[in-house]
């Protein structure tokens, strides 16, 4: 494997030796679990794993629920209730998938934060990210179609209001919405192929995650320094990195451990929490639910949707100049997927040589601003659209292009970085509490 | 072989285009039916057309059918709603357009622009209003019985009130709530679509 170089897999017994001749596959899995890596990544290093076991959780709990599950509007949401009441433990399996979706999207919100304040999809890491933004859109694709399965009041509903959005699109967009449904409106073909799908695309989100962790076991990990490891031969790169196995494996798990006492609690405990009541509603396309909002990881995204409506300048503005094909509604749809597809281009919009945000006094601050203006976007997601809230979601939404589209450009311009480490090594040993239960030297200051 | 000296194409650059090209289109026969079948069944299509009996629809009350997966409302209005959709200045419509699939694109929002034509010809004209009770704003169903500041429906989803002819004026709605093809196809049978 190209990279780092660490010690590689030789076959010693003579059945490894035939095995290897026609199958290097043990290679291929010591290679990938001995990796060297950084030795000073921090707790915000976790989340791979954690999405990693989401994954697998979701894949399996999914396909025991298939077993049981029927995707036909008359029976759609009786076979949930059928998992709920009469399968075996399978209110369980089902509270597990629902949570699962939501322990997911809160680990992938942790790890593209992390990304984005070390600098992680800078330079020549632009490919794994790239990887990890079209994993992040396949999963809330997969999402809201397994959101639709229970047949519920917000599933219906909530397929109406974003398979409409295609509908925004000028000219092809009532035929693309057609095409979608497979009718004129949200029904049976619908059900059917959002099933067909849901149980699809996790798959293609395996596939994918293979894939980035190639590219980033071709480039070697990032880290809380951003100086990349010193690859001069096997010796020098030895001082900086740690092999995966065993010392990442144990942490990953250690912190695995502390994530699903929390999400055992979620599950057992208060298993509803997260949902709407309006979704052990049957679907009825006859009655709208008053508040249709979708669940909390969607929040931002839809309050960025629905910020923009006729009296907006810009709305206005590009309504003009397109004489009347981008509308109010379409202007909305356009900033949703832009505001995804500004992360996909964020490793040529921060021009910055620095990567991690550590040795960015400016960029800190810009950074904890997007992450209040995601969290508020959140919030006001689940607010009606009207009075403050319509100005406020705007704001959010301003900032949210803004620090993508100008701060980061300008930051790379203007900004003074703090001096890097020369190693990660120097970095390491300036961190590392004393050896030898010298107490209380953990918190003393670096002596070297 | 073609030489640096020689630009014209060769019997065989000629066989690659051919191949490639006979490739492209077979690629796209394959994938057709595979897209196509998403598109709406015969099934479907064939529920895109019902007929409704309105027969025991009293004036000042309303039927709410499924049309096409939506729901259609088909109100039979009071002579005061109709006085009231009648009374409304043009100028006062944010969308003065009647919406219909039965006029043409460019009527302008009047009543007499958007209700049923009566059953029989010497029928009271204007009681019958047949329209989608789908919101233009994001889809929602709008309350009935005269709901809403116009006494004609409103929607709780985002607020927006529609008068006694269904037409929008107040709140983020864009539209006039749709007209369907729509006709009487006897006195007391409404044929939609």
């Amino acid at each position: 494997m190209a990279g780092i170089p660490h010690d590689h897999y030789e076959p010693t017994t003579g059945a490894e030796k035939w095995l290897h001749r026609r199958l290097p596959i043990v290679a291929l899995l010591y290679d990938t679990l001995m990796i060297p890596t950084p030795k000073n990544l921090n707790w915000m290093w976790i989340w791979g794993i954690v999405l990693t076991f989401c994954l697998a959780l979701q894949i399996i709990t999914g396909v025991v629920l298939a077993m049981h599950y029927t995707p036909e509007v008359s029976m759609a949401f009786a076979s949930i209730e059928h998992i709920m009441r009469d399968v075996n433990g399978g209110h369980m399996l089902r509270y597990l998938h629902m949570n699962g979706g939501s322990l997911f999207f809160f680990a992938v919100y942790a790890h593209i934060f992390r990304g984005l304040y070390y600098g992680s999809y800078k330079e020549p890491r632009e490919v794994t990210w790239i990887i990890g933004v079209l994993i992040f859109v396949l999963m809330m694709g997969t999402a809201f179609m397994g959101y639709v399965l229970p047949w519920g009041q917000m599933s219906f509903w909530g397929a109406t209001v974003i398979t409409g959005l295609f509908g925004a699109i000028p000219f092809i967009g009532d035929a693309i919405q057609t095409w979608l449904l497979g009718g004129p409106a949200v029904d049976n073909a619908t059900l059917n192929r959002f099933f067909s799908l849901h149980y699809l695309l996790p798959f293609m989100i395996a596939a994918l995650v293979v894939v980035h962790i190639w590219a980033f076991h071709t480039t070697g990990n990032s880290n809380p320094t951003g100086v990349e490891v010193r690859r001069s031969s096997k010796e020098v790169a030895e001082k900086d990195t740690l092999p995966f196995w065993p010392f990442y494996v144990i942490k990953d798990v250690f912190a695995l451990v502390v994530i699903l006492a929390v999400f055992f609690a979620v599950v057992g405990f208060m298993p509803n929490y997260l949902g709407h009541p309006d979704n052990y509603i049957e679907a009825n396309p006859l009655v709208t639910p008053a508040h249709i909002v979708p669940e909390w990881y969607f929040l931002p995204f839809y309050a960025i949707l629905r910020a923009f409506t006729g009296e907006v300048w810009v709305v206005q503005i590009a309504s003009f100049l397109t004489a009347g094909i981008i509308d109010a509604k379409f202007f909305g749809v356009l900033a949703m997927f832009g505001s995804i597809g500004v992360l996909a281009l964020v490793p040529w919009l921060d021009i910055s040589k620095v990567r991690s945000g550590r040795y960015r006094p400016m960029f800190k601050w810009w950074f904890a601003l997007l992450v209040l203006d995601f969290v508020f976007l959140m919030w006001l997601g689940a607010q009606p659209a009207e009075g403050i809230y319509a100005t406020m979601s705007l704001i959010g939404t301003g900032y949210w292009f803004g620090y993508f589209l100008i701060i980061l450009p300008l930051l790379g311009v203007y900004e003074k970085p703090l001096p890097q480490p020369e190693t990660i090594e120097a970095d390491f040993e300036a961190h590392k509490p004393k050896a030898n239960g010298t107490a209380g030297a953990a918190d003393a200051a670096p002596a070297e | 072989m073609s030489h640096a000296d020689d630009h014209e194409g060769t019997r065989r650059d000629f066989l690659y285009y051919a191949t490639g090209g006979a490739g492209v289109v077979a690629t796209g026969a394959a994938v057709w039916p595979l897209v196509n079948q998403m598109n709406p069944s015969l099934d479907v299509q064939a529920l895109s057309s019902i007929r409704v009996d309105v027969a025991e629809v009293e004036p000042g009350t309303q039927l709410t059918v499924k049309w096409r997966g939506k729901p259609v409302f088909i109100r039979r209005r009071t002579a005061d709603e109709i006085a009231a959709a009648e009374d409304v200045a043009l100028n006062d419509l944010p969308d003065n357009n009647a919406r219909n699939a039965n006029t043409s694109d460019i009527a302008d929002g009047a009543d007499a622009n958007r209700f049923l034509a009566p059953p029989a010809e010497d029928g009271p004209t204007g009681e019958w209003l047949v329209m989608m009770g789908v919101c233009t704003h994001l889809g929602c169903v709008p309350l009935g019985n005269s709901a809403g500041e116009f006494g004609g429906w409103f929607c709780p989803c985002h607020g927006s009130h529609y008068d006694t002819s269904g037409r929008i004026r107040k709140g983020p709605a864009p539209e006039n709530l749709a007209v369907p093809p729509a006709r009487f196809d006897d006195e007391t049978t409404i044929v939609l679509g």
